[in-house]
């Protein structure tokens, strides 16, 4: 412990692939492989972290040494103590389901997959067609002072396509199925069950359509989205919102803050009575989920919203100590080398009562969008503003015409509270995002969001 | 993501040869690699490799305490086999000869597996390096004493107002070596310090980077910090709409990094997404634009990741775009050679400038410039800027860290955050740059681990499309 009062130490084996192919050739191939081991100590009421790559005793204990150093660093520009909230304390296994090991499937397979898909868009008559996958093989050991003697295995992957169309004054692009893929805790089936090659030719004549499409017209109307700029919403807009290490201000500087005030807890109102959001990482498959977060708290759902009410946060020990509240379980960390930090795991919506048909049929007047294409949202999350790649107008209860450069702002609350409209569990769709950024040093986090399409009444649209 | 979202890891203590360990540059431990490779691959294989180790430190505070501080020290080989035109890269954090031989054979073997590409550029040819890095010993020894010491001062100077930030500190060594029989090596140092402080209503911004940290004083960019909070304080509406703006150098670096990615990008214009036309009047005769890994601002190695040269290169000059950048796979599309400015994961987003410097002025300081504008808002600092239109450079973002009203030269009030929705492109086109400062900042680029050097500039027109708060 030389000296520390909690100390754990992380054990990291990663593997990691990716290809990517454009225009029919594969242009990009990745392998790499990590192995290292990570150590924080807490002295008094200040964090020191160091790590090596190298996961021997001797390479541990060095590492160990040089945590509780750093960590006296920090006690010379000391804050309040720190505690830790209490946790169930467990030795366990854990390993994510995966019915095909996706480094298994021959890498020529993988490549006619991408060059295959890349030259039927490219063939169609778009000048930039890609597709990409991405496997994540890690294996990791958690031990801590306290007790925590935890290995999990977990395999993720996933992957895209877009179709990029290339106008006279601009670009249109349409991605498959969505912007940044689709990306889960499984193994290759997830891969093939998306189908790459089934939807290449939609996209490809989608995006050539966008370029003589009309512009997305401005003003205030009813917005119907669909379920993957749904994920975008709830990612930007709640769950970072909620991340416990914002509210403190812990992230002041970078990241930012939040709109929310603790004090407000359970009595505040986010949105409309149909808006129920978790924070759930045991959902099977959802690229949010795991055993253990990587202080060894077990995988648990909290309630994040309910029914329109703000109920909860995303917290690790020590945030939740501080503020007084159970310990989420949601400290992850991007590799043995970084430090664990509040993540979220599945934040998503449980589903509502209606269906995207009797959305449409039910708007007069209004806009579909779908798939995103920009997104940017003010320190507090708060403000935000989201362009998608496609939209279509709704009139009389049917969906007309193709928009182009569709976009929607709004503030936070006041467009929640404006979702009158949510899809039923049969469009229930749990989107991964794997490139959640935060920290610094900078961690790429792997996001679930279960999500459904949803109606939201007079947002203002077409801000260019 | 850039390879900077992955981890980064370290140097053990059994590389190949203590040779490799311990000289300042990793060339030898480079070249030891490429000959496994000629073993396993074969003498006809193409083959570049590029060996780094270093540590980086990073303290960071909030509340006005420090909440997290972290250091780890990392080394990484990362191969790339090429076998007629069939090639992978693989990497590894471990130096020891049996993970060298297994890298090799699992890049090998990948490169066997996967179809030919037609567009494979083959290696770098052999060529000098202009530098050997900016290195500053005492950066690549600090410890975190050093930087709670930085941090400390940083408390200090903002007089009691809470501060949030981090100071970090990056030493790297570097080889590369090709069979082509390119060799290179270089190291480079980076210290940054970057830190807001707090009122109840408000923010200031201090940030500033260099290739040495004893440059950089946490009392004068706590100050400064602390300085630009206070008048910010009680900020009040101010309605949409197009106004003349003072952009501080935070800004203006944004301005110039999107430019660079889909602009001035080899990749995009060969693909038709860029605004880019050489020889053409695109912006303001007085931007003078360049990139300069050579410099001694440049916390850059002194080649790129396919073992290229780095050097200067003027994309700008008096308002005429003069180049773009190029890595070895876009000049042989293009017919032209390479700039020296491949990334890692170019092959996905292209060539792309990361040292970029924009000519100052002789406007002096953003005040001095805010001092003769007639009615419009001088801006501290941008917030989550995302392209709408990459051919337009149409990006949207808010505003942070202080925005204020100024009105016949004169601050008259701060105002709340705005979003903007804008061209940059246009924002700095034939006309629309009304001064440029003579004052730079050097400010760190998240995603290249690079520096941007840029003044403030007054320019004619932004557009600002809504209120943060509604």
């Amino acid at each position: 412990m030389a000296g520390a009062r909690y100390a754990d130490a992380r054990a990291m084996h990663s593997r990691y692939e990716s290809m990517f192919a454009r225009n029919g050739d594969v242009e990009d191939l990745v392998q790499r492989e990590s192995v290292g081991v990570g150590v924080r100590a807490l002295v008094g009421s200040s964090w020191g972290f160091y790590a090596v790559p190298d996961p021997t005793p001797l390479a541990a204990r060095q590492a160990g040494r040089s945590a509780t150093g750093i960590a006296r660093a920090s006690a010379t520009v000391p804050g309040p103590s720190v505690d830790l909230a209490d946790v169930e304390v467990r030795q366990d296994s854990w390993a994510n389901e995966c019915a095909e090991d996706p480094l298994s499937v021959p890498l020529g397979e993988k490549g006619d997959l991408l060059a295959g898909v890349t030259r039927t868009i490219h063939a169609a008559g778009i000048p930039i067609a890609e597709a990409a996958y991405q496997i994540w093989d890690t294996s990791k050991w958690l031990v801590s002072s306290a007790g925590h003697r935890i290995d999990q295995r977990i395999r993720e992957c996933g992957g895209w396509s877009s179709a990029t169309a290339v106008g006279d004054r601009e670009t249109q692009r349409r991605s498959y199925p969505g912007v940044r893929g689709q990306y889960g805790t499984r193994g290759w089936e997830l891969v093939r069950e998306i189908d790459l090659a089934a939807h290449a030719p939609r996209i490809a004549e989608e995006a050539l359509a966008l370029l003589s499409a009309p512009e997305c017209p401005a003003g205030e109307t009813d917005l119907v989205l669909g379920s993957e700029q749904m994920a975008l919403q709830i990612h930007e807009s709640v769950g970072h919102a909620v991340e416990l290490d914002r509210i403190l201000g812990w992230e002041a500087a970078y990241a930012g803050t939040s709109w929310l005030d603790l004090a407000k807890l359970g009595l505040l109102r986010f949105g409309s009575e149909l808006m129920t959001i978790t924070a759930d990482a045991t959902l099977p498959g959802a690229l949010g989920s795991f055993g253990y977060d990587d202080e060894g708290t077990p995988a648990r759902s909290v309630d994040i919203v309910l029914n329109g009410v703000w109920t909860g946060v995303l917290s690790g020990r020590d945030s939740a100590a501080v503020a007084g509240l159970p310990c989420g379980g949601m400290m992850r960390a991007d590799g043995y080398a970084r430090l664990p930090m509040v993540r979220m795991t599945n934040v998503g919506l449980l589903p509502g009562p209606h269906s995207l048909e009797e959305m449409i049929a039910a708007t007069d007047d209004g806009i579909m969008m779908d798939t995103n294409r920009s997104w940017s949202i003010d320190d507090q999350r708060l403000n935000f503003q989201f362009g998608c790649e496609v939209g279509w107008e709704i009139k009389h209860g049917r969906r007309g015409r193709m928009l182009r450069n569709p976009t929607y702002t709004g503030i936070g609350p006041r467009f929640w509270g404006s979702m009158d409209m949510l899809g039923g569990p049969e469009e229930w769709r749990f989107w991964g995002t794997p490139n959640c950024g935060k920290g610094q040093p900078g961690q790429v986090g792997h996001t679930g969001h279960p999500s459904v399409p949803a109606r939201f009444r007079g947002v203002r649209v077409g801000v260019r | 993501m850039s390879e900077r979202g992955m981890t980064e890891q370290g140097m053990t203590s059994r590389g190949l040869t203590e040779q490799g360990m311990t000289e300042p540059g990793m060339t030898p431990l480079a070249e030891q690699v490429l000959e496994v490779v000629g073993r396993v691959a074969g003498s006809g294989a193409d083959a570049e490799v590029h060996v780094s180790t270093g540590t980086t430190g990073l303290t960071r505070f909030a509340a006005s305490f420090i909440h997290q501080n972290v250091a780890e020290s990392y080394a990484r080989v990362r191969v790339r086999v090429a076998l007629d035109g069939q090639w992978a890269t693989a990497s590894t954090n471990r130096t020891d000869a049996d993970a060298v031989q297994r890298l090799v054979e699992s890049a090998t073997a990948a490169a066997r597996l996967r179809p030919v590409d037609p567009g494979y550029p083959g290696p770098a040819p052999p060529a000098a390096t202009l530098t050997a890095g900016n290195w500053d010993p005492a950066t690549a020894m600090a410890t975190p004493e050093d930087r709670a010491a930085v941090v400390r001062d940083f408390v200090a100077a903002a007089g009691g107002l809470p501060v949030a930030g981090y100071v970090e500190t990056l030493s790297e060594q570097a080889g590369f070596c090709n069979s082509a029989g390119q060799q290179a090596g270089g190291q480079r140092t980076t210290a940054t310090v970057d830190g807001i402080a707090r009122t109840a209503t408000s923010d200031g911004v201090g940030r500033s980077s260099s290739v040495r940290l004893g440059a950089l004083s946490g009392a004068e960019l706590g100050g400064l910090a602390a300085a630009k909070a206070r008048s910010a304080e009680q900020p009040t509406d101010l309605a949409p709409g197009d106004y003349e703006v003072v952009l501080e150098p935070s800004c203006v670096a944004n301005v110039l990094e999107f430019l660079a990615l889909h602009g001035f990008n080899g990749r995009a214009v060969l693909e038709g997404r860029s605004f880019a036309e050489l020889g053409g009047q695109q912006f303001d005769q007085s931007v003078r634009l360049a990139d300069d890994p050579t410099d001694e601002l440049s916390a850059a190695l002194p080649y790129d990741v396919e073992g290229t040269p780095h050097r200067r290169l003027d994309l700008v000059v008096d308002g005429v775009t003069r180049a773009v950048t190029h890595d070895r796979r876009t000049a042989l599309a293009a017919g032209a050679q390479s700039t020296g400015h491949a990334v890692p994961g170019g092959e996905r987003i292209g060539a792309t400038a990361a040292d970029l410097r924009l000519a100052a002025g002789d406007g002096g300081s953003s005040d001095e410039l805010a001092g003769r504008m007639r009615r419009g808002l001088l801006v501290s600092d941008f917030w989550y800027t995302r392209v709408l239109d990459p051919r337009t450079t149409v990006v949207t973002g808010l505003t942070r860290n202080g925005v204020w009203l100024v009105e016949d030269g004169t601050v008259v009030r701060p105002v709340h955050n705005l979003r903007f929705t804008q061209s940059y492109l246009e924002a700095l086109g034939p006309g629309a740059v009304l001064e440029i400062g003579s004052q730079t900042g050097v400010l760190g680029d998240r995603w290249f681990d690079s520096l941007t050097v840029a003044p403030s500039l007054w320019l004619a027109r932004w557009r600002f499309t809504g209120g943060a708060a509604g």
